[in-house]
């Protein structure tokens, strides 16, 4: 198994997966955050209501316990929009406050049911 | 005039400590009782006058010095004057500060970055303990008027009822509902569409959800008409004595319906998906009839909060159809539409003008000093309308690129919990509408409600023409 290049690394998408199961491959824009790269791509069930001010709570993912470190765990801001959801997990953040960089490159995150 | 302010600081006091003392052991509509005896004889001994507003015509703002423009004028939204006064304190003075108005002084927040600023730092802006520009004379307790961590749990004891889950189940309901309202409605003569189609549905829809009596559901609507227009809170005609007797009423009706359930759940009958089913299973709140003032307060602001908002949304998104037919076309030839067409229903109606905060501390705030225990206005009415945000913000456009980013819902812990109830029952309802009527005539001015909280209407004359094609 060839180990993947730096190049194939750093071009792998990020990937939505909505609550139906259904995937979005968003390309990586470094410096925007997720929920901007979402919103531009259309990605159904990112509504991003208050423009990215962690204040609406309706961008919110879930992300796959592997990932957390590497995301960074929420604010205690965005925890007081999230844990509002009956469907926030300990790994809930709003897409608006992480930012996309190299490190993000094969992301896999789960959209809830609904945005609250 | 000292004397007096002591004397009635310290029957203010008494009050306050009395309800404490006795919440746990008194009955609700007792303490409304109460209270209200304590205002009568406050009112007897010449202290404490009832606020009554006389409509008098509002001057061009341009001939008032900045200093004293006074957007809690209870008329500014009826005489129209809004827009020009709002627009002058956005561009001259974004944070303004008023010293002297019947609800005393008060600082008003008028751009949208600014007011979304002020709403998501609870920490520096407290929602305690009221949340409009006046005082209720009721110390009631509802968690829109609470900060966190107290907040949090009461809100999420009773959230479910109008959650997403919950709604999915209930869209079909709601639909069979708004459809009868529509069949019934007369195509041969103009009517009242406040009274037939706007309060009914939501009347019929808040006793869906608290499992009120159906047959008694306009008495949600005058409990939350009366409430939220006491003259002292909001500059609306509503006299004391007519709130204290629409809340002791609303006591006993939420009393009444919170044992009746209680005793038909012991006898076996399966739970409901209702809101005092929802609170009386639920761990934080299955004991709130022993805190009547919060008892009260929650279902108060659940009726209020359900009520003005989604049916003037109603009301008034037929009036700016009306006022631009050329959206009125555009809807027409793209129902896919629909839903930004209820977001910017909402933006260009903004049913609540604003939520109030106080300063917990000395704030540097856009250039001014805002001191502890200020009180500070986030118009959302303004911020909605700031050119800053939105592209020709006055207009209506019914596919806005950015309607969601409306601040009707409030942003963040506050941010209203039945925005997902408000935009279905809008959506179903301009689905349905779309379906039978090809257009909605409003004839003449409509009535607009005297508030500066309640951007609304009394009554709104329309002429319907049913469709001649069957719905594609």
């Amino acid at each position: 198994m060839n180990p993947l290049t730096h190049e194939e690394i750093t071009m792998r998408p990020v990937t939505f997966i909505e609550h139906d199961g259904t995937a979005h491959e968003v390309a990586i824009l470094e410096g925007e955050s997720l929920m901007e790269m979402a919103l531009g791509s259309a990605v159904p069930g990112i509504d991003g209501d208050c423009g990215g001010e962690a204040a609406c709570g309706t961008c919110h993912i879930i992300v796959d316990s592997k990932w957390i470190s590497t995301v960074g765990t929420r604010s205690e801001q965005e925890g007081q929009m999230l844990e509002m959801s009956p469907e926030c997990e300990s790994s809930s953040r709003l897409t608006c406050q992480v930012t996309a960089c190299e490190a993000l490159a094969g992301l896999t995150v789960r959209l809830p049911e609904f945005q609250m | 005039m000292n004397t007096l302010n002591t004397t009635d600081s310290v029957i203010e006091k008494t009050k306050v400590r009395v309800q404490n003392t006795f919440q746990a052991t008194v009955p609700v509509d007792r303490q409304v009782k109460a209270a209200h005896l304590v205002e009568k004889a406050k009112r007897f001994v010449g202290m404490g006058r009832p606020l009554v507003f006389v409509e008098r015509p509002i001057p061009d703002v341009a001939d008032v010095p900045l200093t004293e423009i006074d957007v809690s004028n209870p008329f500014l939204f009826r005489q129209g004057k809004w827009h020009s006064y709002f627009k002058r304190l956005r561009d001259e003075a974004p944070v303004h500060f008023l010293a002297d108005s019947p609800f005393g002084p008060f600082w008003s927040i008028t751009r949208y970055a600014d007011i979304q600023a002020v709403d998501t730092n609870p920490d520096e802006f407290s929602a305690e303990p009221d949340i409009i520009i006046g005082n209720v004379p009721l110390d009631i307790d509802m968690f829109i008027a609470m900060d966190p961590p107290k907040h949090d749990q009461q809100r999420k004891a009773v959230q479910a009822v109008v959650a997403p889950k919950n709604l999915k189940e209930m869209e079909s309901l709601i639909r069979e509902r708004v459809q009868e309202v529509l069949d019934n409605l007369p195509t041969d003569q103009p009517f009242d569409w406040v009274d037939r189609v706007s309060i009914e549905i939501t009347g019929r829809m808040l006793a869906t959800l608290l499992d009120f009596p159906y047959e008694e559901r306009r008495k949600l609507t005058y409990w939350s008409d009366t409430i939220s227009g006491i003259a002292e809170a909001t500059g609306g005609s509503t006299h004391q004595d007519d709130f204290y007797e629409a809340i002791g009423d609303l006591a006993r009706g939420f009393m009444a319906l919170w044992h009746d359930k209680a005793a038909r759940r012991e006898q076996g009958e399966e739970p409901g998906f209702d809101l005092v089913t929802l609170m009386q299973t639920s761990e934080d709140t299955k004991d709130l009839i022993k805190k009547p003032l919060e008892f009260l307060g929650n279902l108060t602001l659940l009726i209020v909060g359900g009520n003005d908002t989604t049916r003037n949304s109603m009301s008034g998104g037929v009036l700016a159809l009306n006022q631009f037919p050329d959206q009125f076309e555009k809807l027409k030839a793209n129902p896919s539409l629909i839903p930004n067409l209820v977001s910017e229903i909402i933006r260009w109606q903004t049913p609540l003008a604003y939520m109030r905060r106080i300063a917990t501390k000395d704030v540097h705030f856009g250039g001014q000093f805002i001191r502890k225990g200020d009180k500070v206005v986030m118009w959302y009415a303004s911020g909605n309308r700031d050119e800053r945000q939105f592209d020709s913000p006055d207009e209506f456009i019914i596919d806005r690129s950015n309607a969601r980013n409306h601040m009707s819902f409030g942003f963040g812990v506050h941010r209203c919990m039945g925005n997902r109830l408000a935009e279905m029952q809008l959506r179903i309802l301009w689905e349905e509408l779309l379906a039978r009527f090809d257009d909605i005539e409003v004839i003449g001015e409509p009535e607009y409600v005297q508030s500066n909280f309640v951007k609304g209407y009394e009554k709104m004359i329309v002429k319907l023409t049913p469709r001649l094609t069957e719905p594609q």
